[in-house]
């Protein structure tokens, strides 16, 4: 066809300045991972003390949020260093900005880490009576032993919009297209239940096995779904010119190209079929290294979707 | 009051003055631009043409930067500048991430986000613009789309005929209240034009290695042990196989 041979439709940039490459980069990435993994244990936790007698996961109570406190830390030190101003921070709370999907998501993640900083110092010293028995905190912590049942529906309940929060980030950065703010809502729901199942894996050997299979399910379920959306997204986004130029980038190969497929293939795939062979023979060893395959590929997942939308051209 | 911008593409003639104006007048860092002229060329030699399109904010009437600002700092004003109150800015990167246009920098020497304000602070005190001063076949007009008596709104009008007046990226919704009189698909649309590695003001760069100071954060100063280089590839260089070489020649941060 004679378009296709002269291009006389072709326009080129002959002179122009430089424009921004990526702006969120790495430290983003890690802060939604480690996100993931603070709301994601309490999920799961949650869902396994609904389907087991506690007893028969002795460790869970003071495990889970503790880890999740480390984690909602690692997520909450990332998101401001990240900042050019770190300083002021305090601003988001001075001079909240409630359209933000930032500001809500700050707020929300703030109360949700101030509750689980208290499940944990009540589940932490209720688990070790002789640990700094003379500390007011500590003895405090002991004495109101029933309050962790009371704010613990609060806090699953919290986890939900702590977790999701990121996804609306996404979708309030227009021309982004490749984020669309239902899909990352479910991307962001099956990494936490990702993460959650894949760390509470590693506090899971002594509990009893019904349960341990339950967190084989969870992962070889999130890790299924996870992977079919992904799927979905990379090959059929098409929706929009924006999106469809971010596709035919990674589609063309390329390092973040052979990053996403690693992650599919390592941190989704095999996962997936090692969880599934531990649901039915359980398998300890099988399922913590289906856990760490599954993290990080959750990771890798992650940054090539962060980042690749960032790479577009916007003027 | 509603301040808006038209720009006609016709008779701007790509000297660069409203850039350089707009530099000297914001004090804006180097490596960094509130407004750039893009040389686009169209066609295939000899039948080319080459067109000049001044890029700043929209000031836009729903703006996204605005709505993700966590902290405010990015605001309306009551002539519908959309303004930055850089004290408060928290350096998130939100509005630069939101911003379809890609309007927004992050000032290396402030670590806080800036971008063309209309001039805000000459408007106050009954001035033009400094690019609008500096253009010297008065390409640039600027004025209130309110009031149907105005230059720019009777501009407007003369020409919105046959699609004449257009917008970038209508379809984003955001009620740009910036125009351009004489331009098109290739030229107004990034994604119509490639941008082909070296033949940009900074040779062989275009894609910024960094946003804002490089070493902006506590843990990068802690483990990056100074201005160190790192790559950024971008979607441009991918498609012709070209590699960002090292920023140097920008003698930035
Ligand atoms: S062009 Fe970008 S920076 Fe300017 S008002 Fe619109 S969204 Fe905000
Ligand atoms: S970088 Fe500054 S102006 Fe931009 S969204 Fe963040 S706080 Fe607002
Ligand atoms: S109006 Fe002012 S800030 Fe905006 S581009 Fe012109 S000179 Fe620069």
């Amino acid at each position: 066809m004679v378009e296709h041979t002269i291009e006389a439709t072709k326009a080129v940039v002959t002179l122009d300045a430089a424009i921004p490459g990526i702006i969120w980069g790495w430290m983003i990435t890690l802060n939604m991972w480690a996100k993931s993994i603070g709301t994601g244990v309490i999920l799961i936790g949650a869902f396994l003390l609904y389907r087991h007698n506690k007893e028969t996961m002795p460790n869970l109570r003071w495990l889970m949020p503790l880890i999740s406190f480390v984690a909602l830390n690692v997520f909450l030190l990332f998101t401001l260093v990240d900042l050019h101003q770190p300083l002021r921070m305090i601003n988001i709370f001075l001079h909240p900005h409630w359209s933000s999907a930032i500001t809500v998501g700050a707020w929300m993640a703030s109360l949700f880490t101030g509750l689980i900083t208290l499940l944990a110092l009540i589940g932490g010293m209720n688990e070790h009576q002789d640990f700094q028995r003379h500390c007011k905190v500590a003895n405090w912590a002991r004495s109101n032993n029933e309050l962790y049942e009371k704010i613990f529906p609060y806090v699953v309940f919290l986890a939900i919009p702590v977790t999701l929060y990121t996804a609306v980030i996404m979708a309030q950065s227009s021309a982004r297209e490749l984020w669309q703010a239902p899909t990352e809502m479910m991307q962001m729901l099956l990494a936490a239940f990702l993460a959650g199942s894949a760390t509470l894996i590693f506090i899971a050997d002594d509990w009893k096995v019904e349960a341990r299979k339950d967190l084989a399910l969870v992962l070889a379920v999130s890790t299924a779904l996870g992977f079919m959306m992904y799927m979905g997204e990379y090959f059929f986004s098409y929706k929009s010119a924006e999106a469809e130029e971010t596709l035919k980038y990674i589609h063309s190969g390329g390092a973040y190209s052979g990053e996403f497929w690693m992650a599919m293939i390592f941190g989704f795939l095999a996962p997936f079929f090692l969880a599934v062979s531990s649901i039915k023979e359980d398998n300890k060893t099988t399922l913590r290294f289906a856990a760490i395959i599954a993290l990080v590929g959750l990771y890798l997942a992650k940054d090539v979707w962060l980042k690749i939308p960032q790479l577009l051209p916007l003027s | 009051m509603k301040l808006g911008f038209l720009v006609d593409l016709n008779l701007c003639m790509g000297c660069k003055g409203c850039e350089i104006a707009c530099k000297v007048e914001n004090e804006v860092p180097l490596s960094s631009w509130r407004l750039r002229v893009k040389y686009i060329d169209v066609g295939t030699f000899p039948q080319t043409t080459r067109n000049f399109t001044p890029l700043r904010c929209n000031h836009c009437e729903n703006a996204p930067c605005v709505r993700i600002c966590p902290v405010s700092a990015l605001h309306y004003l009551e002539n519908g500048i959309v303004n930055i109150d850089s004290n408060r800015c928290i350096g998130c990167a939100g509005c630069m991430m939101a911003c379809p246009y890609g309007a927004i920098y992050m000032d290396p020497e402030t670590n806080t986000a800036d971008k063309c304000t209309y001039c805000a602070h000459r408007i106050e005190s009954g001035m033009m613009p400094a690019c609008v001063v500096a253009c010297p076949v008065e390409a640039n007009i600027f004025g209130d789309v309110d009031d149907a008596t105005s230059h720019i709104s009777r501009y407007i009008m003369e020409h919105q005929n046959n699609g004449g007046v257009q917008v970038r990226k209508p379809e984003k919704h955001t009620d740009p209240k910036h125009y351009y009189v004489g331009g098109g698909n290739q030229t107004l649309n990034p994604l119509a034009h490639e941008r082909i590695e070296g033949y940009n003001l900074f040779n062989n760069v275009t894609h910024l290695d960094h946003v804002g100071d490089p070493n902006h954060s506590i843990l990068d100063r802690f483990i990056g042990g100074g201005h160190g280089h790192y790559s950024n590839k971008s979607l441009a260089d991918e498609k012709i196989g070209a590699k960002t070489k090292e920023h140097e020649t920008q003698g930035g941060h």
